[in-house]
């Protein structure tokens, strides 16, 4: 397709503006993280890194940024085991019902998570479930599977079953087999697919919300709790900008190693 | 399983084989194999043959251990493994993509098959060194499959599989994804290796003359079924069913009207296309040759010998090869819409069963 100069010229300017809208803000927190002013002055009146250090030294910043961690390795640890299982039972053998297990484990990703938070609030307070840690695992691991489910259920798909029927044709005992074939061929997608969980879980509010006892914050709700306080501003966006940086990483790596062609360099 | 094993065991031996399919969306179910005897000898190259569907692989497929027969048995040195896994079995494969291990060097590929099996690893690294010097690959090991060529990669895969000594190895279509030229120097490759490792290969393809060329006994499939085995010559000079014919070579068939007519003998017959000849004008037939008086439909010029399609007075087409002796494009130009006389011996009239096919 040949554009005219003038279309080219529209279309690059709706490109950087439709990021520009995306990052900008972004950078404006970043930027105001080092900002002396406490009101977010405009342009900022010099730098200062006091705010990091007293975010640092915040006791319920650090605790809910534990609990964040501690949640979100939970629920990816839930969803790699629970999603590459799916993802094997679908790619790999035929059985009644197969498209629709296939269909409800995507499922969650596309329902709103406020659907999610409800229908497992009122499930566990029916089933007399004290709301917790673990409520908050069980609550992100609904959606942290299907990242995982999607990642291995792509990459058995592409592998096909011809290296697996190679390995025991040369001898290999099933278990062999997985560890030498299956496994180093799933490296890349486990760890695209747990990156991708890790960094859902870390932001999550909603469904956190929802599942979570009163005394517990995670590091998003801490955000949320404190936001309007005037005085804790400028920890907040400390805060957030620590947050940015935090969920850039994760998400960076999973997409180079979704990219690469096979398992194999990793 | 009593059988003792001897010299005359054949290494495999099929017996009523049978598979099938689960049809797709609750349809009726595939029968892709349906009652396959077969016995392959020590040191045989024998080649299934047959268009794709026609069962070949799912045969190789059930020796090899990845697909359980429906029914029948598959017998190793008169052992029945019909139930046995593929990595208890004495039999190796070479894959059509060659499926090489992509996370695993060459020598670690070559090795894999003695690793599993736990040898030693200096008994492993030099069997491994040792085949891949076999397939001519030297100086390789540390390459990765991806860094290799097409036939690179072909060798690999041949080495991983000779390198465990299985008593057969399992070639399924591993020529199918070379370019021509790679592929006509790999079959010669292939027969020599096969010549110097004294093992049993079973070889799957579709293309007949990569079948005649290579192999000791030619089994031709069709349906599911095998339609005739025997020797690459018995195939092709004396097909015993139209399919055969056709598939193998060119289909030249006379049926009952022309073949009374020609032969004094109602029936289906086949005449491979160079075993006819045109006789020039006034030529008398050589005793025992069969005369059919002809016009030429069409002429084809094909550089080492011409083919010349022809109308039979008495009924049918055939197809005439000339090897293009002395003749050049110049002299056959002519000859499309002449009357011609064509001759053939009797004995390259090949009966074929009438009802078949």
């Amino acid at each position: 397709m040949t554009l005219s100069a003038r279309a080219r010229l529209l279309l690059r300017l709706a490109t950087f503006g439709g990021l520009a809208v995306i990052y900008v803000p972004l950078l404006v927190v970043l930027v105001n993280s080092f900002n002396p002013s406490k009101t977010f002055g405009w342009p900022p009146s010099g730098f200062t890194t006091q705010w990091w250090s007293r975010a640092a030294s915040n006791p319920g910043a650090r605790e809910a940024l534990l609990t964040s961690v501690e949640i979100a390795l939970a629920a990816t640890a839930l969803a790699l085991v629970l999603g590459s299982m799916a993802a094997f039972a679908v790619a790999r053998y035929r059985w009644f019902g197969r498209e629709t297990v296939s269909f409800l484990v995507v499922l969650p990703i596309a329902l709103p998570g406020i659907v999610t938070g409800i229908a497992l609030n009122s499930a566990f307070s029916a089933g007399g479930v004290a709301l917790g840690f673990l409520t908050v695992v069980v609550g992100h691991a609904t959606f942290c599977i299907v990242v995982v489910y999607n990642n291995v259920l792509a990459r058995l798909r592409r592998t096909g079953t011809t290296l697996e029927e190679a390995s025991a044709d040369l001898g290999a005992s099933t278990l062999q087999t997985f560890l030498h074939v299956t496994f180093p061929q799933l490296r890349g997608a486990l760890l695209a697919g747990g990156l991708l969980a890790f960094a859902l879980s870390f932001d999550e509010i909603v469904v956190t919300q929802f599942t979570i006892s009163a005394g517990l914050q995670t590091l998003p709700i801490w955000i949320f709790a404190n936001l309007f306080r005037p005085n804790q501003a400028p920890v907040v966006n400390v805060v957030a900008a620590a947050l940015v940086v935090a969920s850039v990483i994760p998400v960076y790596l999973a997409n180079r190693l979704s990219e690469g062609n096979g398992g194999g360099r990793l | 399983m009593s059988q003792p094993a001897g010299a005359t065991t054949p290494v495999v031996s099929l017996r009523g084989l049978r598979k099938e399919f689960p049809g797709v969306g609750g349809g009726a179910r595939v029968v892709a194999v349906d009652g396959v005897d077969l016995d392959i000898a020590e040191g045989e190259f024998v080649t299934l043959l047959g268009p794709s569907g026609s069962g070949k692989t799912t045969v190789l497929r059930m020796i090899a251990g990845f697909e359980t027969p429906s029914g029948g048995q598959v017998l190793l040195r008169g052992a029945d493994v019909t139930r046995t896994a593929p990595f208890e079995r004495d039999v190796n494969t070479v894959f059509q993509d060659y499926a090489l291990f992509p996370h695993m060097t060459v020598l670690q590929n070559v090795e894999y098959g003695l690793r599993v099996k736990k040898v030693p690893r200096v008994q492993r690294r030099e069997r491994a060194l040792e085949a891949l010097a076999g397939v001519r690959l030297e100086g390789m090991e540390k390459r990765a499959p991806g860094q290799l060529s097409g036939g690179q990669r072909q060798r690999v895969a041949l080495a991983r599989a000779l390198v465990n000594r299985p008593s057969v190895l399992l070639l399924d279509e591993p020529l199918g994804a070379l370019d021509l030229k790679l592929r006509e120097q790999m079959q010669v490759e292939l027969k020599q290796i096969q010549r110097e490792v004294g093992i049993t290969f079973v070889f799957v393809t579709h293309d007949q003359e990569e079948a005649l060329t290579m192999s000791d006994r030619i089994v031709v499939f069709n349906r599911g079924r095998v339609d005739q085995v025997g020797s690459p010559a018995e195939i092709y000079e004396h097909p015993r069913t139209t399919f055969v014919a056709g598939f193998v070579g060119t289909s030249n068939l006379l049926h009952a009207k022309a073949s009374e007519a020609l032969l004094g003998e109602a029936g289906l017959f086949s005449v491979r296309p160079e075993k006819i000849r045109l006789l020039a004008d006034g030529e008398d037939p050589v005793t025992g040759e069969t005369v059919a008086p002809a016009v030429v439909e069409e002429v084809v010029y094909a550089g080492a010998t011409t083919r010349i399609v022809a109308r039979l007075d008495a009924g049918d087409s055939l197809v005439v090869q000339r090897q293009n002796q002395r003749t050049s494009s110049l002299d056959t130009e002519g000859l499309r819409g002449a009357r011609v006389r064509l001759a053939w011996s009797r004995e390259h009239a090949s009966r074929l069963p009438d009802d078949d096919g």
